[in-house]
């Protein structure tokens, strides 16, 4: 395109600075905890030393008696309202507060109601607790022994299986393994982490007795679907139910649920008439909040014997904790696992998922992945190697060999979904061009024969995001298209609001642009709101890199309704009939007559002081978006890693990650994400990870323990583009947020194993912690 | 400095019926206020609630991420960490300060222009520690932009365009005054 190419200010593809950065630079956001109400009370939470126990008694009484406290709230309370026990998003049900049993440890056991913050703390110690400690489990395949104690002791199974999920072609697949000239086997374990979104979760409830209007101020991620499920749990209608989401500081999953301490903050307000508000410290939230992965996998893959894949085999067991309360669409309680064929044609492949209660809180919920995406990639990129290993065949010629070729698009995989573009071959090689790939072999050959430890890695990961199309995706029934609506004023100015919702991602700049592109409008003049649930469209919210595949494509659809009318208006002021005008480069033109022609603006304008008979006043329109598939996007990894022999110590030395998203809206805002995503990819790659020990005490409960990566160890991200737009969205866009932290474990693990593949050792769990690297180095062999 | 101070009252979230206070004089932005606070109350929360400065964050309760960062007679501290009572006397200069006569600082504009943001929650504390930095070294490495902000943890970015920005805005700093302009 030349640089005199027709273009609007601010439309698709420029990196225009961001419009929500005005008030964040300044100190000026407006987050859950800055909001502050006449009367507000404040809640605090006792919570359980042990992991499992039978509660004996709770008394309140020196709690009471702390000056400032009001109220406390305990189990029984809430069983009388029926709101002991509320249920989760797949059909499980799990406690606000417990009536008898915790189940795991720093879970809720009481709310404290004071008129001051430090008094509520107060108040929540002084609450005592007599316990009777119970048998604990926190190993999900002891959970599943015979004799193990069962944990759920509510529901109807006496066991602590939840349930048995499979898919694919279990026969076929067992047979093509068996016929497979060359297959590798290996267990692998992806550890239990936590999001840890700098701002931790809270809100501000407020019931107005009077009116019997409820607003809730809370960071989440899907206000929408929030409002419908405090209106079927509480029978509140739902026409009194305000949920605002006002900025948000960071999600990454960890938004989606609904905590206790969100309904013990109802339940007060409630009760007492006044705004009341909670917030967890880090520490709550690092204990108690949801956690992602937590999966056992077992996988096979097999290939012929020139390293052609044939199939794949893959049995999980996934740690939930005490209650399946996963963030996931209905239909899929293993998420979206089964894109575990990734970049590869495979004839034949059989997933199948148990999943395990243990004394641990919730599993399931994302780490900025969509629905079990991560878990997929890491286990088919690292088998991937395993294979190149076994095979003795460059990682990257393996890949090359067997990717799914630009021409097999649209492409149905062996577990049923049909990719919608790619070219995994272009982003490899360019990816290796970039860190001169070949250089690095000679470099690492070189090193090798020294006794240096440098290792190499590849990821090509498929994602699949955007969910989703509404004959498959739903969450408690509610189908999973998302939401625009549009309004043009006579000034020729937009608002537009959004049924997602933006934790940093940048919406308020990228949906602009979509609309500037659309409407021929300049993006500064364009308005973007979301999170409030009184005034936005319905929307299921912002998760899963679902935004611009859903809410993005609303945005296009909807300004395309508006230019159906406005073209009409157009036709009017040009005084042709609508058939002669055509909306061409940002302007509508009456065609074959160059000059002749009306902006939107102008079309705006008159749309309130002059429109034509036979049309109504005003420019605006809704759209809500039923993708009509999910999207795709892809890349290639390429990591670069050294290891100090005598520590174990992986340093990054270099990373290098071509994405691929489809159309890029704002090429600056696509990488600022990559890199986000890239050291979410990082951390559970050499850091993160939550353990427990038998007791069912938590390891990595603060951030003294949590390792979240500091600038210092974070490496120097290096990014570059292909480009492969999207078929069906309507501007070829992909979803990008998570792409990175998805695509990056493998890539760096795949280069420590690549290091140490002259000691013997084809693997070894993440975190790649010093210690587990300096064991496998002196062990030799398998290893951890 | 202010002459006078602006007496404050104790936010009710902060004190605590029949509790001990004590008085303190403490210049926030360049403004001398007094209160009655109780003896435990953090910094943090005596900024963010009493005098409603709200863009200082609270992101953890083990001093380790920094969204509290504000300077204390010019020195980076957590104010998560530091009592109110501690800053008796003393300066404290908050995000809020950093922009003078409507003209955004050096930091904030290349946390801008280079996108070293992104929820922004972090984003206070990493512009504190940041302008702390170049107040001593206005040429720093990227290994030593790194170092200096070890202490601020960002989930969001990744640090790149933070490290980018901070020095963008170290060398903005160096250039001569060109004299209006700004965001």
């Amino acid at each position: 395109m030349s640089t005199d190419a027709p273009h609007v200010k601010g439309g698709i593809g420029q990196s225009i600075l961001r419009k929500e950065d005005a008030r964040l630079i300044r100190g000026k956001g407006n987050f859950v905890d800055d909001v502050k109400l006449p009367g507000m009370l404040y809640l605090d939470i006792t919570r359980s030393p042990y992991a499992h126990a039978k509660i004996t008694a709770i008394r309140t009484d020196k709690a009471l008696k702390v000056p400032g406290v009001l109220a406390v709230i305990t189990g029984k309370d809430l069983e009388a309202a029926g709101l002991a026990w509320m249920p989760t998003l797949m059909s499980d049900k799990q406690m606000v507060l417990p009536t008898d049993t915790v189940m795991y440890q720093a879970q809720e056991v009481a709310a404290v109601v004071a008129d001051s913050r430090y008094a509520a703390a107060d108040g929540a110690a002084a609450v005592e607790v007599d316990y009777e400690p119970l048998p604990v489990v926190t190993n999900p395949f002891k959970a599943l022994e015979p004799g193990a104690p069962v944990i759920r002791t509510d529901r109807a199974e006496k066991s602590n299986h939840i349930w048995h999920w499979e898919t694919g072609d279990k026969a076929g697949t067992d047979a093509a393994l068996d016929g497979s000239a060359v297959r590798v086997t290996q267990d692998l374990y992806i550890p239990r982490i936590h999001v840890s979104s700098m701002e931790t979760c809270g809100c501000v409830a407020n019931m107005d007795p009077v009116s019997g209007r409820f607003t809730i101020w809370m960071t989440t991620q899907a206000p929408h679907a929030i409002r419908t499920v405090y209106a079927l749990v509480t029978g509140l209608p739902e026409q009194n139910i305000r949920v605002i989401s006002p900025d948000i500081g960071g999600g990454f999953g960890g938004k989606v649920p609904v905590y206790p301490g969100y309904v013990l903050a109802s339940v007060a307000s409630i009760k007492t008439g006044h705004p009341v508000k909670w917030i967890e410290d880090r520490s709550e939230n690092l204990q108690a909040d949801s956690f992602a992965r937590d999966y056992h996998i077992h996988a096979e893959i097999g290939a012929t014997q020139d390293g052609h894949v044939t199939a794949l085999r893959v049995k999980t067991l996934a740690d939930h904790g005490y209650t399946d309360a996963a963030a996931n669409p209905s239909k899929f309680p293993a998420g979206l696992f089964h894109i575990i064929t990734g970049s590869y044609p495979f004839a034949k492949a059989f997933v199948e998922v148990d999943a395990a209660y243990t004394n641990k809180p919730p599993g399931g919920i994302a780490y900025r992945c969509s629905f079990r995406v991560t878990e997929a990639v890491y286990t088919i990129e690292r088998m991937m190697d395993l294979l190149a290993h076994k095979l003795n065949i460059d990682p990257a010629e393996l890949r090359l060999k067997n990717f799914i070729p630009p021409e097999a698009f649209p492409f149905r995989s062996a577990l049923g979904w049909t990719y919608d573009s790619g070219n995994y071959a272009g982003a490899l090689r360019k990816a290796m061009e970039i860190i001169d790939y070949a250089g690095l072999r000679r470099e690492q050959e070189a090193k090798r024969a020294k006794g240096e430890l440098m290792g190499i890695g590849i990821s090509s990961f498929t994602e699949i995001v955007g969910a989703g199309p509404s004959q498959t995706f739903d969450i408690l029934g509610i189908k999973m298209f998302d939401s625009a609506e549009v309004r043009i004023h006579p000034t020729g100015k937009v608002i537009a609001r959004f049924g997602t919702k933006s934790q940093g991602q940048g919406h308020e700049t990228t949906y602009a642009q979509i609309l500037a592109e659309e409407l021929g409008l300049p993006a500064d003049d364009i308005r973007v709101e979301e999170g409030d649930t009184d005034t936005a469209p319905y929307g299921l919210g912002t998760y899963a890199s679902r935004s611009t595949p859903t809410a993005g494509a609303a945005a296009s659809m909807a300004a395309r309704k508006i230019r159906e009318k406005a073209r009409v208006i157009a036709a009017h002021l040009l005084e042709v009939s609508p058939d002669d005008v055509e909306w061409k480069d940002y302007a509508f033109r009456v065609k074959g007559v160059p000059g002749k022609s009306k902006t939107m603006a102008e079309v705006a304008f008159a749309a309130y002081t002059n429109h034509p008979k036979g049309t109504e006043a005003g420019l605006e329109a809704t759209d809500y978006y039923d993708p009509p598939n999910m999207t795709y996007p892809f890349g290639s990894y390429i990591c670069v890693v050294d290891i100090d022999k005598e520590t174990g110590q992986v340093s990054v030395r270099r990373f290098v990650a071509v994405d691929d998203c489809g159309t890029i809206i704002n090429p600056m805002i696509v990488d600022g994400q990559i890199h986000g995503g890239l050291t979410m990819g990082f951390a559970p790659a050499l850091l993160e990870e939550i353990q427990y020990d038998e007791d069912g005490n938590i390891h990595g409960g603060t951030f003294m323990d949590y390792l979240v990566p500091t600038a210092v160890e974070t490496p120097n991200w290096e990014t570059a583009k292909t480009v492969t737009p999207s078929p069906h969205h309507p501007i070829g866009a992909k979803g990008v947020g998570e792409s990175a932290t998805v695509g990056a474990p493998p890539a760096i693990a795949n280069a420590v194993m690549d290091a140490l593949r002259p000691y013997g050792v084809d693997h070894i769990d993440i975190p790649l912690h010093p210690w587990k690297v300096w064991q496998a180095l002196h062990g030799g062999g398998k290893s951890a | 400095m202010a002459a006078t101070a602006r007496p404050v009252t104790p936010a009710a979230s902060l004190t605590t019926a029949g509790g001990t206070t004590t008085k303190i004089h403490i210049t926030v932005n360049g403004e001398l206020y007094s209160a009655e606070v109780e003896p435990r109350t953090l910094l943090v929360y005596f900024l963010r609630e009493v005098l409603g400065l709200t863009g200082t964050h609270v992101g953890c309760d083990t001093t380790n991420c920094g969204a509290c960062t504000v300077h204390l007679d010019g020195r980076p501290v957590k104010s998560c960490t530091v009592l109110a009572v501690q800053a008796n006397g003393r300066q404290v200069r908050t995000v809020e300060g950093l922009e003078v006569g409507g003209k955004l600082s050096p930091v904030q504009q290349a946390f801008y222009e280079e996108h070293g943001l992104q929820c922004g929650f972090c984003t206070p504390g990493m512009m504190m520690t940041a302008t702390a930095l170049l107040a001593r070294n206005p040429n720093p490495s990227d290994a030593e932009v790194r170092d200096a902000i070890r202490g601020n943890l960002c989930r969001c970015t990744g640090y790149v365009n933070i490290v980018k920005a901070i020095k963008a805005a170290g060398k903005k700093m160096q250039e001569p005054p060109a004299g209006g302009g700004g965001a």
